[in-house]
């Protein structure tokens, strides 16, 4: 029983990581449709962003938002010279223009940060709290703590701003979009820009845990597309949900059946879930134009 | 007009490109050397220093006119860590670029994937990986310098048996390396009298083990074993000290790197594992045979490009076991330079003394290997 | 007819390559590579182009027949073509099953669980070591002998897979211009309208699911005789991604398309070597210029460039 709650405990960690970096898919998507393959990557070049700009004798604070700036311009020069000329390109083609982009960031990573893993240091420190007879780092709260405020201001921003529901306007129909005067264009860059951003802060709430590397935006960037599947593509709720239950999954399932196994378990539950529900747990059913 | 201009040049480069292929005479002055090596990717804390070692020394050698005369040339290939490139390479090595030696295959799956196609080819192989499998059983142009994932296992069950340790509990990552290590560790407990009680398993790019490790602190294991490389291993280590697990922490060769230490902080203290003398290099006694040779490596190494690691001796050892083959050879043929490294006899390398046979083509005891422990983030060698 | 003119040019160039250039590395070793590549991605360009249903775990289907051929030669001694033939067989009855529910699915969705498949498969050929050698693979596969002739070098490789992979797209082109291709076309165009006008989109799409399958399942079998070696990381996601790109680089719905995809990106990493550290940065570069300036695919961009040419001096303008 004691077992259970540190397996809960642990899966609500590790899927709030998947969580954060799964909203990030959920911004460009709503915008444009697109899934950006690329998505892992801002976490990582958050994340080492702000390892060497400390290296360099920044202090903490200061690298980060920095990370974070540098992290929404690449984001931006993504969209601005990458997506917007293939403005006429199917879903699908920009799809792969988003893992070249995935491959060409990793490769520029290489050769600007070398082969090496690093860490952070943690925000509070590394004492672990103990629940019960679990026990949770003091980080972990703070990768839920991110999650949460992450999810309300996306889901406010999408539900409230002028600008975000500008940016949804985009997705459902860019010509109609322009027509009511929206500037697409402006709408596509702050977009991608945000998701670069917020990714960033994911790759900054998560490396204390998880470190980084050049190559390590990859998996992460997987987990969290399935996790914004699971959860519904395109719902900032939906991505919460399904990265928090994609980490419980997981780690019940190592827990209980087989941790050799457990991703096997996790996938076969995710499509489980899309047999039932084929759009999502909270995704709406697409409509589709005859 | 255009168009068709087009076409005729890309068809005319198409055709460079495809003659650039074509067999070439090789000169026979000159020892060609291939390797194919994990230089990125998740092997590439062991694929780099070894591809750096080579190329220190290989130019080193050169510059003071090669070996007898005969100067090497290099030619190196990156895996990425994957078993699919690693056989594309040293088919590249062996059709395209033609090599006498090849010398690499980082990881024991790349090592592995490639030992039909150098026995076929007739070329001798010199690995840098780990599993006992590269040479048990023999074959006649493999040969590796590392010491084996049953070395380790052994060593460790030996210093558990010392501690009067019964029960252990394994955690491994789905990597070659990890799961070998797994193997060897179930088939040789018995033998020290040990009991496995828990066999725990993670993927090597997890970010959490705490589920594993609580499954295991639930059983009555004595000591943890965990056999792997990379960031994993410091996740583990990190995990258990979260979890507040007690038990002595025993984990591989794998780890036998400063980043180790670096990425698990505090969590590394008391963790005991078997690794090659070089890390400990300076703690040896003066009378120890080896210590001359890992210092000058040491410093050699160090002073281009950071801490040593003990995969980059590998590289080394199996560098100066060809340059001595060769020297013995007399002539560029791969034949004999194969027979005479097969009869390398009292060569102190890195990775301790070589005493190769028909029979052994790794040539070390367990000896070779140290047993260490990490205390205030360093290195202690204990015996 | 012109199209099948284009096909005897293409067939015409890969047999008397190996004549032309008996001793070349880049025909004889990197030919075998891109002939099983080609294969695959026209496989997946029948399931991706034609029926335009998405799927990211092809290399599942691959990894299947090669371990199957695998298994049952070394560890239970079957026939190599008699494990190929149950191998395929073994493919057929689960693509079967599992078209049914999956391709109920769109878009995302879909690309999700042909994912998830992928991966699930993987893992399993990973962490069943005892069946499968785990992620050190499995290698000593028997030679496979057709007629009588033990297929033992390079050169009779090239010509099995070369002769493999041009069946293979033949057959995608004679779909295309078939009942069936044009059943397809229709489920891809738009799902609800081919229903209405009486085609089982479900059945048209699920038996072009489990013939990509098959197509890949062989192809696997072969691999693995030909590499002698087997293991989990040629199967990987990683792989299933490169085949998507291979088709939609060279044009979605187009077999050519899936050819010249399928050549670039085998041959790009070979060609790039000599960029050593940067070859990761420009080879990701290359695939977005590409995608980005002929955003319909470089085979089917180049064709209509062409056509436009053709009928522009055809007008005399």
């Amino acid at each position: 029983m004691d077992q259970l709650l540190q397996f809960l405990i642990s899966g609500l960690t590790v899927g709030s990581i998947y969580a954060l970096v799964a909203l990030g898919f959920s911004i460009i998507y709503n915008a444009s449709d697109v899934v950006n393959f690329a998505q892992g990557e801002f976490v990582m070049i958050g994340a080492m962003s702000a390892i060497f700009l400390m290296k360099a004798g920044l202090s903490y604070p200061l690298a980060a938002l920095l990370a974070i700036a540098i992290t929404a311009g690449v984001g931006l020069a993504l969209e601005k010279f990458a997506i917007e000329p293939a403005k006429n390109a199917t879903v699908v083609s920009t799809i792969i223009i988003t893992i070249g982009a995935s491959i060409f960031l990793r490769g520029a990573a290489l050769l600007i940060w070398g082969k090496e893993i690093y860490g952070l240091p943690p925000f509070t420190s590394n004492n672990p709290i103990k629940i019960g007879n679990a026990t949770i780092l003091p980080q972990n709260l703070w990768v839920m703590l991110g999650t949460a405020v992450t999810v309300l201001a996306v889901k406010y921003f999408f539900d409230r701003t002028k600008m975000g529901k500008a940016i949804l306007a985009c997705s459902y129909n860019k010509k109609a979009a322009y027509l009511v005067g929206i500037n697409v264009k402006k709408m596509l860059l702050v977009a991608y820009g945000l998701s670069a951003a917020l990714g960033a802060a994911a790759g900054l709430l998560v490396t204390p845990i998880t470190f980084m590397s050049y190559g390590a935006g990859v998996m992460l960037g997987l987990k969290g597309f399935c996790a914004a599947i699971l959860g519904g593509m395109g719902n900032s709720m939906g991505a919460v949900l399904g990265g928090i239950l994609l980490g419980i999954v997981e780690t019940v399932g190592a827990g209980f059946i087989s941790s050799g196994y457990k991703d096997a378990i996790a996938f076969f539950v995710i499509l489980l879930v899309l047999f039932i529900k084929p759009s999502g747990i909270l995704g709406k059913g697409e409509a589709e134009r005859v | 007009m255009r168009f068709l201009k087009n076409i005729v040049t890309l068809l005319a480069a198409f055709s460079l490109v495809l003659l650039s292929g074509t067999g070439m005479v090789q000169a026979k002055d000159t020892l060609k050397i291939g390797s194919f090596l994990a230089v990125t990717g998740p092997a590439s804390f062991l694929g780099d220093p070894e591809l750096k070692t080579l190329q220190m020394y290989i130019e080193e050698i050169n510059a003071k006119g090669g070996i007898n005369g005969h100067k090497i040339e290099f030619v190196h290939y990156d895996t990425k860590g994957k078993a699919k490139e690693a056989k594309n390479f040293v088919n590249r090595l062996i059709k395209k670029d033609k090599v006498d030696v090849i010398i690499g295959g980082t990881t024991s799956g790349n090592s592995l994937a490639v030992i039909d196609i150098v026995e076929k080819a007739k070329v001798p192989f010199i690995s840098l990986a780990g599993s006992i499998k590269i040479v048990e059983p023999v074959k006649k142009w493999v040969f590796k310098t590392p010491h084996t994932d049953k070395m380790a296992a052994e060593k460790i069950f030996a210093d558990m048996k010392k501690r009067g340790i019964k029960k252990a509990a394994l955690i491994t990552g789905n990597g070659g390396f990890d799961k070998s290590g797994r193997a060897q560790c179930l088939a040789l407990a018995p033998k020290y009298g040990i009991e496995i009680v828990a066999d725990e398993k993670y993927g090597n790019a997890d970010t959490d083990m705490t589920t594993q490790l609580t499954k295991i602190r639930a059983t009555d294991a004595q000591a943890i074993i965990n056999f792997g490389f990379g960031k994993a291993p410091a996740i583990v280590a990190k995990n258990i000290k979260q979890l507040g697990i007690k038990l002595p922490v025993y984990e591989s060769h794998g780890v036998a790197s400063k980043k180790f230490i670096e990425l698990a902080g505090d969590a590394a203290n008391g963790i005991r594992l078997p690794a090659a003398a070089l890390i400990v290099a300076d703690q040896l006694s003066d009378k120890d045979p080896q210590k001359k040779v890992l210092l000058a490596y040491k410093k050699k190494y160090e002073a281009k490009y950071g801490p040593v690691s003990t995969f980059g001796g590998h590289a080394y050892d199996a560098l100066f076991i060809t340059v001595e083959a060769v020297k013995r050879a007399g002539t560029i043929d791969r034949a004999k330079i194969r027979d005479e490294i097969e009869k390398t006899h009292g060569f102190v390398g890195t990775g301790g003394i070589f005493n190769m046979s028909p029979t052994d083509h790794l040539g070390l005891n367990l000896d070779a290997f140290k047993m260490i422990e990490i205390q205030n983030g360093n290195w202690k060698l204990l015996y | 007819m012109k199209r099948l003119s284009g096909f005897a040019i293409f067939a015409a160039v890969c047999l008397l390559l190996p004549v032309i250039f008996p001793d070349n590395y880049y025909v004889t070793v990197v030919g075998l590579t891109i002939f099983v590549n080609i294969t695959l991605a026209v496989s997946l360009n029948l399931l991706m182009g034609y029926a335009g249903q998405i799927s990211l775990g092809h290399a599942a289907f691959f990894g299947l027949g090669a371990y199957s051929s695998a298994i049952l030669t070394i560890k239970y001694g079957l026939n190599p073509w008699l494990a190929m033939i149950f191998g395929a067989a073994l493919v057929l009855c689960l693509s079967y099953v599992l078209s049914r529910p999956i391709l109920r699915l769109k878009g995302h969705y879909l690309a999700m669980a042909t994912l998830g498949l992928g991966i699930i498969v993987h893992i399993f050929f990973v962490q069943a070591d005892e069946l499968t050698g785990g992620p050190d693979g499995i290698s000593g596969l028997p030679t496979l002998s057709l007629f009588g002739v033990p297929i033992d070098s390079d050169i009779k490789w090239y010509f099995v897979l070369c002769s493999y992979m041009l069946l293979s797209v033949l057959f995608s082109l004679n779909i295309a211009d078939s009942r069936a291709g044009r059943a397809l076309s229709a489920v891809h165009g738009s799902e609800i309208a081919a229903q209405m006008m009486g085609i089982d989109t479900a059945k048209v799409k699920s038996y072009i699911f489990v013939f990509s399958a098959l197509m890949a399942t062989i192809a696997g079998s072969l691999f693995a005789h030909q590499q002698d070696f087997v293991s989990p990381e040629s199967f990987s996601f990683f792989f299933s991604i490169e085949l998507v790109t291979m088709v939609v680089l060279g044009g979605l719905g187009s077999t050519f398309g899936a050819v010249m995809g399928a050549f670039i990106l085998s041959i790009l990493p070979e060609v790039l070597i000599v960029f050593e550290d940067f070859e990761v940065l420009i080879f990701g570069l290359i695939l977005m210029v590409i995608m980005i300036f002929l955003p319909e695919g470089l085979f089917v961009s180049l064709k209509n460039r062409a056509a436009i040419m053709l009928s522009k001096r055809e007008s005399g303008s």
